[in-house]
Formats: C-alpha cells, sequence, structure tokens
C-alpha cells in the first residue's frame, strides 16, 4: 500500500506586494493529505483559503515554502508541465462555475479530455457517464445559460471528474446554489469519496463541511485547527442533537 | 487537439460574434479587393494606351528635324528646317534602303479653322495618299486624299471626327461643304473613323489636306515636319534606322552622326517611354492598395486584441483545464487565419468583380492580373499569422490564476 501522502505542504506562505504594501496572505502552512481523504477547509472570507486552494490546484505558486503533490515539486515545473498536472491529476470545482458560456454541457464536460488527447468515441462516452453521475443526462445539449446554478455546478463536477483525477478540488462548490441543491451536491461529494477519490473542498458553512472527514480552520493565513477524524465524527452528533 | 477539430471549434467561437467578425473581414475584404482592382485597373489602362500607340501604325520609325545633340547643346526637335519632300523621295527610292515599306512625307501645323459661324483650332497635316496606308486611317465616308489631288494641288481637306464635331456639329454630314484655312476655301472629301485617345493625344482632331497644299498654298515652306518610314518588319527596325539615318546624313553633307540635324524615333522607344510611365502608375495605385491591406491587418490584430482582452476568464479556465501554451497560441492563430482567409477569398471576388466595372466603364479590355490575385492572397495569409501571432502570444502567456481573477 501507498503510504505517501498525494498532498504535501511544508511552510507555503504566500505574499502578495502591491507597490510597497505587503500584504500576507498565507503564513507558514503545513500539513498532509493522504489518499481516499475528503478534507474541508474552513475560514471566514480574507483568510487565505482561496488563496491555499490555488497552490494547491497547481493554479498559483507559493512565494516560499515546499508542495509536493503527488511527490512532485510543484515549484519546479514549467507552465507546460503545470497544465499538463491540472489536466491529469486534478479536477478543479470552481465557485462561479466557471463553464465555457453559450457551450453545451456536454462540450464542456468534453474539454479536458481534448487537451489530453483522449479519442474521441472515448471521451464522448465518458463525458456522457460523468453526466449521468451527476443527474444531468437530460441536460447533454443544453448550453452553459441554460441552465440553472446546481446544474451548472453539477456539470461543473462532471468536467472535474472527466480525467479521473487523483485530487478533486472544489472551492465553495455550494456557495452560489440553493440549499437542497447543496445537499444533491454533497451526497454526490460523498459518493465519489465512497469510491476512493480524494476531495479536498473549501466552504465558510458549518453544515457542509460536516460533509467532511477532516476539518482544516484557517484564520489569516495560518492553520488554527486540524481535526481529526475522531474530532470529526464528533461534531455531526452534536449538530444532529 | 487535431487540426479540424481546432477549426470547427474556431469557426464556433467566429460565429458567437457576428457583427465584430464581419468588421474583422470587411478590413481585409477591402485590402485584397483595393489591391486586386487597382493593380488591375493600372494595367487595362496601361493596354489601352498601348494598343491606342499602336493604332498609329506598326514598324515606324519618325525622322524629325533638328538635332538631339549638338556640341552638347540640345536643340529643340522640330525646330530646324532641315528635311525637305526631296529627302523622303531619296529614302522611298534610294537603292541603299532595302529594309523600308513606305515613306510618308507630312507636313503638320496648328491653325485655325472656320466655316460658316463656327471655327475650331486644330491640326492641318499636309500628307500623301500612301499616309492612309502606314498610319492605318480608315474612311468613315468619301474618300482619302488621292495622288491626283497631290499632283495638281487640289484644295480639298479629310477631317477627323472631333472636328466635324467641332465645326459641323456631332453627326453631320460635311461633305461637299467647304472650310476656310489661311484665307482658302478648302472643300471637304471625306471623314475618317474614330482613333479613339484624348485630351492632347486625341487622334481624330485633325483635318488632312494635300501635302503640295499646305506646303505651297496654305503655310508657304518647302519643308517637311517629319517623314514617317515603315519598316518592312518589326525584326528589322533597327537596320531601317540605321539605312535612313546614313542615307540622310549623306544627303546633308555630315559625316559625323553625333551632329546629325534630324533625329530618328523608333516606336518601340515611345511605347517603352509611355510603359514606363503608365507602369509608375500602376507601382502608386498598388502602394495605396497595400496601405489599405496594411489597415486592414491592423484592424484584424486589434480586434484579437480585443478578444484575448475579452476573453481572458475563457483563457484561465481553459489553462486551468490544462490547455498548454501551444494549444491557446493555435486557438487564437486559427482565429485570425480564418478571418484573414476569409477576408481574402471574398476580397478577390470583390476585386475581380470591381475592375470588370472599371474596365468597361473605362471602355477598355479586362485584364486581371494573377500575380495580383496571388500576392494579394498570399500578404493576407501573413498579415493573418504576423497580426493574430502577438495576440494568440499574449493570451498564451497568461498566468491562469491571474486570468480566473480577470474582471
Amino acid at each position: 500500500m501507498n503510504t505517501k501522502p498525494i498532498i504535501q505542504t511544508s511552510h507555503l506562505s504566500k505574499i502578495y506586494k502591491t507597490g510597497t504594501l505587503e500584504t500576507i496572505a498565507l503564513e507558514n502552512i503545513s500539513f498532509e493529505i493522504q489518499k481516499g481523504e475528503f478534507v474541508a477547509i474552513m475560514g471566514p472570507s480574507g483568510s487565505g483559503k482561496s488563496t491555499l486552494m490555488h497552490i494547491l490546484g497547481a493554479l498559483d505558486k507559493p512565494t516560499t515554502g515546499i508542495y509536493l503533490l503527488d511527490g512532485k515539486n510543484v515549484e519546479k515545473l514549467t507552465d507546460d508541465e503545470l497544465a499538463e498536472i491540472r489536466n491529469q491529476k486534478i479536477g478543479f470545482i470552481f465557485q462561479a462555475y466557471n463553464l465555457l458560456p453559450r457551450t453545451t454541457a456536454l462540450k464542456n464536460v468534453i474539454l479536458p479530455m481534448i487537451y489530453a488527447g483522449v479519442p474521441k468515441e472515448e471521451r464522448m462516452e465518458k463525458a456522457k457517464k460523468y453526466l449521468n453521475l451527476v443527474g444531468l443526462s437530460d441536460r447533454m445539449e443544453h448550453t452553459s445559460n441554460q441552465l440553472s446554478g446546481g446544474q451548472q455546478q453539477r456539470v461543473a463536477i462532471a468536467r472535474a471528474l472527466s480525467m479521473n483525477p487523483a485530487i478533486l478540488l472544489a472551492d465553495e462548490p455550494t456557495g452560489n446554489i440553493a440549499s437542497v441543491q447543496a445537499e444533491e451536491i454533497m451526497a454526490i461529494f460523498q459518493k465519489l469519496n465512497d469510491d476512493g477519490h480524494t476531495i479536498v473542498m473549501i466552504t465558510h458553512e458549518h453544515d457542509i463541511a460536516q460533509h467532511a472527514k477532516r476539518i482544516i480552520h484557517i484564520r489569516d493565513g495560518k492553520i488554527i485547527e486540524d481535526g481529526n477524524g475522531h474530532k470529526q465524527k464528533k461534531i455531526p452528533a452534536c449538530a444532529g442533537r | 487537439m487535431d487540426y479540424l477539430e481546432l477549426f470547427l471549434e474556431s469557426i464556433g467561437t467566429l460565429t458567437l460574434n457576428k457583427t465584430r467578425t464581419g468588421l474583422a473581414i470587411l478590413g481585409i475584404v477591402i485590402g485584397i479587393g483595393s489591391v486586386i482592382a487597382l493593380v488591375s485597373l493600372g494595367q487595362t489602362s496601361q493596354q489601352a494606351i498601348q494598343s491606342q500607340i499602336e493604332s498609329l501604325g506598326s514598324n515606324l520609325l519618325t525622322v524629325r528635324p533638328g538635332s538631339i545633340n549638338q556640341s552638347g547643346v540640345r536643340g529643340a526637335a522640330g525646330g530646324r528646317t532641315t528635311l525637305t519632300l526631296d529627302d523622303a523621295k531619296a529614302i522611298s527610292s534610294s537603292p541603299q534602303i532595302t529594309t523600308v515599306n513606305s515613306v510618308s512625307p507630312e507636313s503638320e501645323q496648328r491653325t485655325q479653322v472656320t466655316t460658316g459661324g463656327n471655327n475650331t483650332n486644330t491640326e492641318i497635316m499636309g500628307v500623301e495618299p500612301v499616309y492612309a496606308q502606314v498610319h492605318n486611317v480608315t474612311m468613315a465616308s468619301g474618300n482619302f486624299i488621292t495622288q491626283t489631288d497631290v499632283d495638281s494641288m487640289t484644295k480639298v481637306a479629310v477631317l477627323g471626327p472631333q472636328v466635324v464635331t467641332d465645326l459641323f456639329g456631332e453627326g453631320a454630314n460635311p461633305i461637299g461643304q467647304s472650310i476656310r484655312v489661311k484665307g482658302q476655301t478648302l472643300t471637304v472629301i471625306g471623314v475618317t473613323t474614330s482613333k479613339g485617345g484624348t485630351g492632347f493625344m486625341n487622334q481624330d482632331d485633325i483635318i488632312y489636306v494635300p501635302l503640295t497644299t499646305v506646303q505651297k498654298q496654305l503655310f508657304g515652306t518647302n519643308y517637311l515636319s517629319s517623314i514617317v518610314v515603315e519598316a518592312k518588319s518589326a525584326e528589322v527596325m533597327v537596320d531601317a534606322q540605321d539605312e535612313v539615318g546614313y542615307l540622310l546624313l549623306a544627303r546633308h553633307n555630315l559625316k559625323d552622326p553625333a551632329s546629325a540635324d534630324f533625329s530618328i524615333m523608333n516606336q518601340q522607344d515611345i511605347l517603352n517611354t509611355v510603359s514606363a510611365t503608365t507602369g509608375t502608375f500602376t507601382a502608386l495605385l498598388s502602394g495605396i492598395a497595400a496601405i489599405s491591406l496594411l489597415v486592414g491587418g491592423i484592424g484584424i490584430m486589434n480586434i484579437m486584441l480585443v478578444t484575448v482582452t475579452e476573453r481572458t476568464r475563457e483563457i484561465g479556465l481553459r489553462k486551468a483545464l490544462g490547455a498548454k501554451k501551444k494549444v491557446i497560441t493555435a486557438q487564437f492563430l486559427m482565429e485570425s487565419i480564418i478571418l484573414t482567409f476569409s477576408g481574402g477569398i471574398i476580397g478577390v471576388i470583390v476585386g475581380i468583380i470591381t475592375s470588370y466595372i472599371i474596365s468597361d466603364l473605362i471602355n477598355a479590355a479586362f485584364v486581371i492580373s494573377p500575380s495580383a490575385i496571388l500576392l494579394a492572397f498570399a500578404v493576407s495569409a501573413g498579415i493573418g499569422i504576423l497580426f493574430g501571432w502577438y495576440p494568440a502570444n499574449k493570451a498564451a502567456n497568461l498566468q491562469p490564476i491571474e486570468a480566473l481573477r480577470y474582471e
């Protein structure tokens, strides 16, 4: 069994410079995430959780510190190698869905597979499979602006899954949608995690975070609490009363 | 991502914003279309002028009085009186002249001509019957000057169509009417067909009168304004030029060709001069057209830059999903190539139609230059790549996270 963590960060920091003003977004972040975990990152807005997510998703680079993604030092990779990593290993679910405008659900899901060079028939088949999984088999030919927020988010999930990535990164996946739909999406996440997908999710909603097995709390760019599995199990019990 | 897929994807993106795509294409259409239309306009007029000069007659040498160069001082051509009718007769009868077909002595002078209430200032051309053959003169009605007219100094005149219009009104039949030139009354015996030409090159604004009548009765001069020599063929033009030149030198008792008191102009020289002039004209037009092509290209670049800015988020997303630089570059390059190519094709069609209309309007033969089409097309493809490359590269180098954050 491979015990190497899929995500490993040590002393990550991110500093934004605007003129002479320095803003510290992240400071001394160190943690590990093992394969198959379902982690929620919580924190108030401005706590740096989105910045952390972007670094984890290889969309951004830390100012200092080391980030090993599946054993590879992300900082040493070229732009094109990063693109490949994002394509092959990471499924990113954005808060704002970020679907291609005026493009069908099917084409949106196919897009990462086009970049990966998956043969035409295979990617068609896969896209249909994942759209089916998120319950959108009857909406495949709808363009993104013809879909509701929850439907768009489900298309984004199908897209993130299409390359069968090692990690799913979700940035406030339920932030823009109604609570009923949010529950549906969490159910999908739960199912994916049960199937062995590693999921890292940002949220500021407690009841959404309860679905995760581990919660990392961030404030002012620092980890203030990293709840383990035991503690996790208690919280839903309390919440449920 | 194969090229067919890329192509279809680009077509899809371009059709999303039809107005902008249309305007970008329009720039290229105007550029390419004007290159083709203007180059073909230049070539059409060049051919029209050449065929006009050729209608003056073929294989002609024109001997004019005056020197080409005398002791470094160039004399005015035609300003001296050195050529006589005897010179012309010698050329046609000398045994040393073997390459000459016919010789037309001519005496030409501008003067005022009146009839009834009308008058005009026109060319009086004293000719012998051979003139009609040498200069391809054909008659619309009546007869040309005959040898009898020349021998007996008849007071007759043959009018060019422009003179008929000026003196008698358009379409009038002047035959049998009389005109007054230099106090003499001449009877009109014929009208020539139109040779075309406009302005100072108008070959229809002329009156033909027997040479002897002009010399003895109208202007009282024994000299000729030119002797036009028709060579036997285009190949012997240079030989004919030499033969006539040496004969005239001998007749005028001159040893050194440099001190000749006449000049011989080869028709080919005139043609070359005119060709060079119209060539410059064509080049000028092409230059103007090239500028509009450049402006069209910059228009494409502008549109592509706007597109890149507007689609920054999309580019960021594509990169986040794993698009490599090459793919982004190819996508934007493909879009600008499609723009310029479709603009190029429409431009070629528009250019051909325009030049057809122009050639129809100026009554010239329709000339289309394949090289202009090829060049214009190559340039448009070049513009597509050149002006598309910068925005495409700009898009490819965007950092995904900054592109995604772009508002």
